[in-house]
């Protein structure tokens, strides 16, 4: 027993295939959850925009989806909707909900007074300012709300092994009951260099699309 | 209920052929922020009429109403009660949008939009009035250099990268895009030192001289108020207007002890910079030129001189530049007049000093007259100290 190495090698290099599949897997999971979340949370906040009464109850009911442990909220829905990707994704889609209305409200709230006056004072409709000004303005801090969103979901899908999804979960899931922890350890870590991954793309991307926040203030 | 405008005189009529204009008119226009608010509001009962191709400045201290009234121009806000008209229509029946693409709007805080270039901020209301992408960047290039921008170097650049006042005229030039007859100015050089603001003063009365459009702009400087307004409305606490007349008028006669205050005890001399030497018709100066004889000195000397004082002759050179004054004491009984005799002048007026600048000359050179030049130096009269006083009596 004692002479048995932590992570056995030869096992990962002969289910590479696996890990592949069982990545591809999580990253599905993970863009769906994080993609219908957004849709959601977006139309959630314009409804805010539009009608700010609407903030507190919105934010209210994502708030309590947000708190429910994601185990029992998996339980709790397994007789409706069966162990199926459903399930996971309901799940995964209400966590995102909270953040993402959040950042989107507080992002567009966050654009200077100034640009949304000269937007209407230049003739702006309401639907050409939210596009062409408050948005992009806005940008950076949506971002930030996916980066956290997307993050979050990456290790939330490990659980919804439990309901027999679960992408790089499975992993993390068979190792311990199996007691072989090279596979709950790749698992982990592998989920792990995904979020990181993810995020780095997020800011790449982030850059790309806000130039002007990365000019030289001073001319040359 | 209608109650006729607010009269306005005229400053001078329409004569250019440039002017691309529209009259605004104000019919005691009333607005209350809270609803059912008693006591004044922001602005109460405001009347006045600005004619096509005037510029019109709203000057008041802080809190006065002059950011509302400007606003319920373009339908940012909209009044209590009371019309605006502009080019005689009455805005209220006007959709928003179109109204607002067709003027101007430089906000208090200039207000560019600091994801998009300078190029695409100046491009705005064009690209909203759907021009095509040719004429876009032709006008953008044509309004950077209006506003003394190098096109090629700022075009490109985001609004963080530019100076206060830079960023100024690019909202100078972003409310001008699409050549809108009426510009509404909110402070629009508010954030610039003295000495940059002159200087984009300066180019805004190029600007309207090249083109004239009728502009409201907001300050509560009274200087700069006098020196762009061809009409200047004064505006006190709780929107009410002071006085509404040319700035000349103004300084002459303040219509109460507020605006009195308010343009300042200096404003005789403030009247004295609105007008320069060439408004006024130089009184004629006995003048020899070098080499004559001496009797011609004597015989100018013995014919009256109204308006300067008697027994000074004017030298000049065979140009007709001034070289000084003789006293009659030394103009030689016989022989030629030699430009030895001249005791140079310091006070040499010219054609476009104002008269405060003018008196400035005289009071260095402690002499009570200016001798008056043309645009090449050459002679043509003189002005004494007690001319520009009697300018302020008239
Ligand atoms: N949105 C608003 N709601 C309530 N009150 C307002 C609002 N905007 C302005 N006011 C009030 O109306 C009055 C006139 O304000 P306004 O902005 O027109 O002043 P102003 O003459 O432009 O002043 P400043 O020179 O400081 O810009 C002020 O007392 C101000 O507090
Ligand atoms: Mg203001």
């Amino acid at each position: 027993m004692t002479d048995r190495p932590v992570i056995d090698w030869r096992w990962i290099g002969s289910h590479l295939d696996d890990l592949w599949d069982l990545t591809v897997e999580h990253i599905v999971l993970t863009v769906i959850a994080v993609g219908v979340g957004f849709v959601l949370s977006f139309g959630l906040a314009l409804v805010i925009l539009r009608w700010r009464p609407a903030y507190g109850p919105i934010t209210a009911i994502a708030g309590i989806m947000y708190t429910i442990p994601s185990l029992a909220l998996f339980a709790l829905l397994v007789p409706i909707t069966g162990l199926s990707t459903l399930t996971a994704e309901i799940a995964l889609v209400s966590y995102t909900l909270l953040i993402l209305v959040r950042t989107i409200v507080i992002g567009v709230d966050g654009v200077p007074v100034d640009a949304r006056e000269a937007a209407d004072g230049m003739g702006f409709t309401s639907r050409g300012r939210l596009l062409r000004v408050e948005l992009p303005l806005a940008l950076p801090v949506i971002v930030a709300g996916l980066r956290i969103a997307t993050v979050t979901t990456i290790g939330l899908v490990t659980v919804s092994a439990l309901i027999g999804q679960g992408g790089l979960g499975r992993l993390i899931n068979d190792g311990l009951q199996r007691g072989f922890p090279t596979m709950t350890i790749t698992g982990a870590v592998m989920s792990v260099l995904l979020a990181i991954v993810a995020d780095v793309l997020f800011v790449l991307t982030l850059r790309r699309l806000t130039p002007w926040q990365h000019v030289r203030r001073s001319d040359p | 209920m209608t109650e006729p405008p607010a009269t306005t005189p005229d400053p001078h009529p329409v004569d250019q052929p440039h002017v691309h204009g529209a009259s605004v008119e104000l019919r005691s226009v009333t607005k209350h922020y809270e609803a059912g608010e008693r006591g004044p509001g922001a602005v109460n009962d405001l009347s006045m009429r600005v004619p096509a191709g005037r510029i019109c400045v709203l000057v008041g201290p802080s809190g006065c109403g002059k950011t509302t009234t400007l606003k319920m121009v373009n339908r940012l806000i909209e009044p209590t009660s009371g019309r605006i008209l502009v080019d005689d229509r009455d805005i209220a029946s006007q959709d928003p949008i179109a109204l607002r693409r067709g003027i101007g709007y430089v906000i208090q805080q200039v207000g560019l939009f600091p994801h998009q270039t300078i190029g695409q901020n100046v491009a705005i209301v064009p690209s909203l009035l759907g021009w095509e992408t040719a004429r876009r960047v032709a006008r953008v290039d044509e309004l950077l250099e209006l506003v003394g921008l190098d096109p090629a170097r700022y075009r490109d650049r985001y609004p963080s990268q530019l100076s206060g006042g830079e960023r100024q005229r690019v909202g100078v030039a972003r409310a001008l895009a699409a050549d809108p007859p009426l510009m509404l100015m909110d402070e629009p050089f508010g954030a610039v030192d003295p000495i940059v603001r002159e200087r984009l003063q300066e180019e805004l009365l190029r600007l309207q001289a090249r083109m004239t459009r009728t502009i409201l702009f907001v300050t509560h400087d009274i200087d700069e108020a006098l020196r762009l307004g061809d009409l200047v409305a004064v505006f006190q606490a709780g929107g009410v207007l002071a006085q509404l007349d040319t700035p000349q008028a103004i300084l002459a006669a303040p219509a109460s002890e507020f605006v009195a205050r308010f343009v300042g005890a200096d404003r005789g001399l403030k009247r004295l910079s609105l007008t320069r030497v060439r408004d006024l018709e130089p009184s004629p100066v006995p003048t020899a030129t070098v080499g004559e004889p001496a009797a011609a000195g004597h015989a100018r000397l013995a014919v009256a001189t109204p308006g300067i004082p008697a027994g000074w002759l004017l030298l000049v050179d065979a140009a007709q530049r001034p070289l000084g004054w003789v006293p009659s004491a030394r103009i030689p009984t016989e022989g030629v007049l030699g430009a030895t005799l001249a005791e140079p002048t310091g006070a040499i007026l010219t054609p476009w000093m104002s008269l405060r600048d003018a008196l400035s000359v005289m009071l260095d050179a402690e002499v009570v007259t200016g001798v008056v030049v043309d645009a090449e130096g050459l002679v043509q009269g003189a002005l004494t100290i007690d001319r520009l006083a009697d300018t302020l009596r008239a």
